[in-house]
């Protein structure tokens, strides 16, 4: 129902009062309308002349719209965030959330759900809606009738479950009941054009709906939508961050080459707090360009169109296209634009192409299969480069305006020819001390000190999985917490590969760190890992989850995130005294209670 | 604490060193060297643990080379442990030898085997996991590293003389009783290496004393008329004296020593002195009570001067004497008569009386590695396995292949020429020259000993050859530091480092080894002590009486004066 078709015997209204607010809703806007509403419903309450629920034309719950993510690297954060924006100059009330954060009885109310999620690994959810999708998928799940929603898929298709959780939500909230407001979209990498249009069409789906359910109702003037960090530098508008060093952590011998990198966030105003990641765009390498270019017989200076601008296809090969991580869809476009059938045929097969991909950038495939195009044809085929995050090594609180990055170089031969990591090898060998890179801060509240400085913390962090360690470790130096913090680390060698071993003695000597295990696989004849050390330690772990301890793991998602899961889960068996089942529901409640975080990748 | 009445006015007043409270908390040298094995997170011992150790025969070093890098890296530095052996007289079987090749291959940083002043071998860059299998690994072929280093009674050398092979015998049979009656008595090393039990009974030390020796202490048993084992730079020397080829007693020498301090004049090197002959029934006693009046009397207040050396010198000679005899129960015997007529070793083969034959191998700077185009390490291993008598590490760095059958000298011969261990070209300079190990390993090293001293020598050979002198040689040595590894200050040339490529020169030693040389030029770099030796080569070429050596010489025309008593003449 409409305001404006509202008579004087539908209302508590006399003819002429009527009269007086048609008047002013005539100069009012939508947004100026709700606010009105909403004023009036409060102060109608506050005066206490309408005894609560008299009358649900007034006071019923306004129509709202959810957005939820599932994020691991933010990307389905900072999605859900744009869409609620978006949204909020539509409609009435919009609320954005974590799926952590999201209570899931509250499902059953909901009217309109937005669900923006990334899959992980192996087709499994991000680590913050594992909790979610649990509900959803257990008898608890209540029929959604009622529930109008929409599923966003952010993905990668070189994995071979690309968008699998989207997909699990989107089929389990339809088994449930519920109305799709329009179909499913399953995104690429680059998927910043695609998510538009995606927001765009569900806005146009969802407002009219938002005007029948809200037609009379009341809603909050201001949407809920806060800004991620009220800062003008952001992922679209990165900061040039100055490079202050590059040092090889690693020793002579090693066969890693991990850099501890320094840079000036000097003037940006940007701020960070201990677990939360940068993004950085890089240059790709010169020479790669170069081969590219005459491995498709282009020059070099040949205009294309990017983004509706024009610029030479050496340029945007250099700082804008993705080079490095190689995706089937380059592979489909750019066999059917150099017209070469065997290609194509590998392109349809996604088994044998994801096979084929493994290990493979972009130059790689045009080597194994050369071909002429046009620039503009190899620009349309490559997508954008997107950011990578690397879990911040340092606190503010330490380092001020500085941030650290702890980088594993990568670098490795393959079909032939040295390989370089596209990020890594800029940040590494590119990048002079004292040229700039673009960045910006990626929040990570799924990766938090405890708010409580005496609860102890217990740290898995092998690798380069040690950064946010080490900015916890800054952090809870410099507030002088009194919490206990017990750090294992891994790597393969004691003599090479030991990343900040001074400054983690020195953290022991100071007491900072109460202890400190670490596991080097190659230095013995079986070998050692971190879940080892945690499994040779179950008694004083177990003790530390009794005591309050919080969990956090960080590092390699594949592997190693598991191996340490299911060394907690015999720990907790073994010394919690509790079967499977319990052991599991043990580390579900810690991971509710946010004291089991992780920060995979 | 001493059995035997103290002389007040003999002991050193003060403050005790540091060292001696490490020592005396140390529950007999154990400390917490099983606690810091287990440490995952350190390659290092932790703090009196760290010279603990030396006492069982192992110093930390690093690769200095990598240091500074290594803290860029956020790294620490390349802890690793050095190894001396304790080889009395230096003899090792082929057996032995085979194992300790394939350790230096598999378990250490740098794959070598060095050969020492200390007439033993060392392992360098032994990482801490390895440390403790490394010492049951050696003690699985009957070698241990007890007192190798430390204030106690180290390595005892002695001649390396296969020719006269039973009067060697004999010499030898002493230089090993020597060691084993000088060994601390605490169970420490049995325990924390070879993870024998702990034993319930009180441990005493009643040689070495509860608190060990103030300082380092060295011995040598010497055979005239060979100095090979270079008698005055150590503690206490037993020289053999034969009749008839039979071993009969030892003139016993006392208070040399080659360690000095930059810029402390109360410190300096100084010749043995002799304290008179014994029979060979007092041997053991002798030894044990001049291990406990240096034991007594040495100075626990300041380890600067804490040698034997300067103990004799504050207390005096008789007195230092008669404390001795007042312990042993005996009176020395006028010193018999003796003579050194050579330091260096004979190399090539030479027949024993006893009908053996024995090669002597030039080892340039002991250093048993396979380098480019001369792999030493592979050809002494294959030596090694079809070698039927011993080998016989010399107290200048080099090995003997001692006891070969006449039908089996032509193989061994071809092997060591095939694989580089004999070379002809070397010539008689390079032979009479040697150098510490130094950089990268060593901790105290200033400048460059090892790796400098093949060209060096190169050098030095221009110059000879420059003035006609190419068949003749100056004992030339090179040290790191002042702490005397090398043997600079017994040499005719001695270059002591003072910084990177900065040397202190000294002059004035002679070719066997009885005297202390004198400095020349301070702290200067190899343009001016090339340029300064071009000038003295010169001279000596032209100016040079028959057969006189250089150090002689540089003496009786005045460019350096004579070291008498080094307490006064040396700093003069």
């Amino acid at each position: 129902m409409l305001l404006s078709s509202l008579v004087a015997q539908a209302s508590p209204l006399s003819e002429s009062q009527l009269t007086q607010l048609q008047g002013l809703l005539s100069q009012l806007n939508p947004i100026q309308q709700a606010w009105v509403s909403g004023y009036l419903a409060a102060n109608a309450q506050l005066a206490g002349q309408l005894p609560a629920g008299s009358s649900a034309a007034v006071v019923a719950p306004a129509a709202s719209l959810t957005i939820l993510y599932g994020s691991q690297t933010g990307n389905a954060r900072h999605v859900a965030a744009d869409i609620g924006n978006a949204a909020s100059a539509q409609v009435y009330q919009v609320k954005v959330q974590d799926l952590a954060e999201y209570k899931n009885a509250h499902l059953k109310n909901e009217r309109f759900l937005v669900i923006v999620t990334s899959t992980y690994g192996e087709g499994e959810p991000p680590e913050n809606a594992i909790s979610f999708y649990n509900f959803l998928f257990s008898k608890k799940a209540p029929q959604l009738a009622e529930l109008h929603y929409a599923v966003l898929g952010l993905g990668d298709t070189s994995y071979e479950f690309f968008c699998k959780t989207a997909q699990d939500f989107d089929e389990r909230l339809a088994a449930l009941g519920a109305k799709a407001l329009l179909s499913r979209a399953d995104l690429d990498v680059d998927y910043a054009a695609d998510a538009k249009k995606w927001q765009e069409a569900l806005l146009k789906t969802l407002v009219p709906h938002f005007q029948q359910a809200n037609t009379s109702s009341a809603a909050a003037p201001a949407p809920s939508v806060s800004s991620a960090a009220g800062q003008s530098y952001s992922k679209q508008q990165p900061f040039a961050a100055e490079l202050y060093t590059n040092q090889k952590i690693t020793g002579r011998d090693s066969t890693k080459d991990v850099r501890h990198i320094e840079l000036s966030l000097a003037g940006s105003g940007l701020t960070y707090l201990p677990g939360d990641a940068l993004g950085v765009y890089f240059n790709n390498d010169p020479a790669l360009v170069r081969e590219l270019l005459l491995l498709t017989g282009i020059a070099s200076d040949t205009p294309v169109t990017l983004d509706e601008q024009q610029l030479s296809i050496s340029q945007a090969l250099t700082e804008h296209l993705e080079l490095t991580q190689s995706y089937p869809a380059f592979v489909s476009r750019y066999a059917t634009a150099i017209g070469h059938a065997e290609l194509q045929t590998l392109a349809a097969d996604k088994v044998a192409l994801r096979q084929y991909l493994a290990e493979r950038q972009i130059i790689d495939i045009v080597r194994d299969y050369p071909g002429t195009l046009s620039a503009q044809q190899l620009t349309d085929a490559l997508r954008k480069q997107q950011p990578r995050l690397y879990s911040i090594a340092s606190s503010q609180a330490e380092v001020e305006d500085e941030v650290h990055l702890t980088v594993g170089v990568v670098r490795y031969d393959a079909h032939g020819f040295p390989h370089l990591g596209g990020a890594s090898g800029f940040l590494a060998e590119r990048l002079a001390e004292g040229e700039s890179i673009k960045v910006f801060v990626e929040q990570n509240n799924n990766f938090r000190l405890p708010e409580n400085d005496d609860t102890p913390i217990i740290m898995i962090g092998p690798g380069t999985g040690i950064a946010p360690f080490r900015a916890f470790l800054q952090e809870r130096d410099a507030r002088g917490a009194s919490g206990k913090n017990w750090l294992f680390f891994g790597n393969p060698h004691f003599t090479q590969d030991f990343l900040y071993q001074v400054e983690l003695q020195n953290y022991l000597k100071q007491g900072v760190l109460t202890q400190l295990d670490v596991a080097f696989s190659r230095d013995t004849a079986e070998k050692v890992y971190v879940q080892h050390k945690l499994l040779q330690h179950g008694a004083a772990v177990w003790q530390w989850l009794e005591q309050g301890a919080h969990l956090y793991i960080c590092g390699d998602g594949a592997r190693m995130a598991k191996d340490v899961h299911h060394a907690l889960l015999t720990i907790i068996q073994q010394h919690g005294s509790k079967d499977e089942k319990a052991a599991q529901q043990y580390l579900d409640q810690l991971r509710i209670a946010k004291r089991y975080q992780k920060d995979v990748y | 604490m001493s059995q035997y009445p103290i002389k007040p006015e003999f002991v050193a007043e003060g403050k005790l060193s540091d060292n001696e409270r490490l020592k005396a908390e140390s529950d007999h040298l154990r400390g917490t060297i099983t606690a810091d094995l287990q440490n995952e997170i350190t390659g290092g011992f932790t703090g009196d643990n760290f010279m603990l150790i030396r006492f069982h025969g192992m110093y930390q070093q690093d690769d200095r080379d990598i240091r500074a890098e290594r803290a860029a890296q956020k790294l620490e530095p390349l802890h690793n442990v050095m190894l001396r052996a304790r080889m009395p007289g230096g003899i090792i079987t082929p057996t032995q030898w085979l194992a300790i090749d394939k350790f230096a291959t598999d378990k250490t940083l740098y794959g070598s085997i060095r050969l020492t002043t200390r007439q033993t071998f060392q392992f360098h860059g032994v990482l801490k996991p390895h440390v403790k299998p490394m010492h049951q690994f050696l003690s699985s072929i009957g070698i241990d590293s007890i007192a190798t280093a430390g204030d106690v009674n180290r390595n005892v050398l002695c001649t390396s003389n296969p020719v006269e092979s039973e009067l060697h015998q004999q010499a030898y049979q002493w230089a090993v009783q020597i060691s084993e009656h000088l060994l601390p008595k605490t169970r420490a090393y049995a325990e924390i290496w070879l993870d024998e039990e702990k034993v319930e009974t009180t441990e005493t030390e009643p040689v070495l004393g509860e608190h060990y020796l103030p300082r380092k202490f060295k011995t040598t048993v010497v055979i005239p008329p060979h100095n090979d084992v270079d008698l005055h730079a150590n503690d206490l020397n037993f020289v053999a004296i034969a009749e008839q080829g039979k071993l009969i007693g030892f003139n016993v020498l006392v208070g040399g020593g080659l360690a000095m301090t930059f810029g402390d004049t109360a410190t300096y090197p100084r010749q043995a002195e002799e304290l008179g002959f014994i029979g060979l029934e007092h041997v053991l006693k002798v030894a044990e009570h001049v291990v406990t009046v240096q034991r007594d009397y040495g100075d626990r207040v300041n380890r600067k001067t804490a040698k034997t050396k300067y103990t004799i010198d504050r207390i005096g000679l008789d007195n230092f004497r008669a404390e001795v005899e007042q312990r042993v129960g005996v009176s020395f015997a006028p010193v018999k008569p003796y003579q050194f007529t050579t330091r260096g070793d004979r190399f090539g083969w030479v027949e024993g009386i006893d009908g053996q034959h024995h090669l002597t191998l030039f080892i340039e700077n002991g250093r048993i590695l396979d380098f480019p185009n001369k792999p030493l390490k592979t050809g002494l291993a294959k030596i090694a396995q079809i070698h039927q008598g011993d080998f016989r590490m010399t107290a200048n760095q080099n090995l003997i292949v001692a006891g070969v059958p006449a039908s089996q000298k032509a193989q061994i011969e071809q092997l060591a020429r095939d694989h580089g261990l004999i070379d002809d070209n070397h010539s008689e300079q390079r032979k009479n020259s040697m150098a510490c190990v130094s950089f990268p390993t060593c901790p105290l090293a200033m400048a460059e000993a090892e790796r400098y001293l093949p060209e060096l020598v190169t050098k030095v050979e221009g110059l000879l050859t420059k003035h006609q002198l190419s068949d003749d040689h100056i004992v030339l040595r090179v040290t790191g530091c002042p702490n005397g590894c090398g043997r600079a200050m017994l040499a005719e040339v001695g270059l002591v480092g003072r910084a990177p490529g900065k040397y202190n020169l000294y002059l004035g030693g002679n070719r066997i080894g009885t005297r202390i040389p004198k400095l020349l030029l301070d702290n200067v770099a190899e343009a001016e002590i090339l340029d300064t030796l071009d000038q003295l080569i010169g001279r000596w070429s032209q100016e040079r009486q028959s057969g006189e050596c250089f150090g002689d010489f540089v003496i009786r025309v005045g460019v350096v004066a004579e070291v008498k008593v080094s307490k006064t003449d040396f700093h003069a």
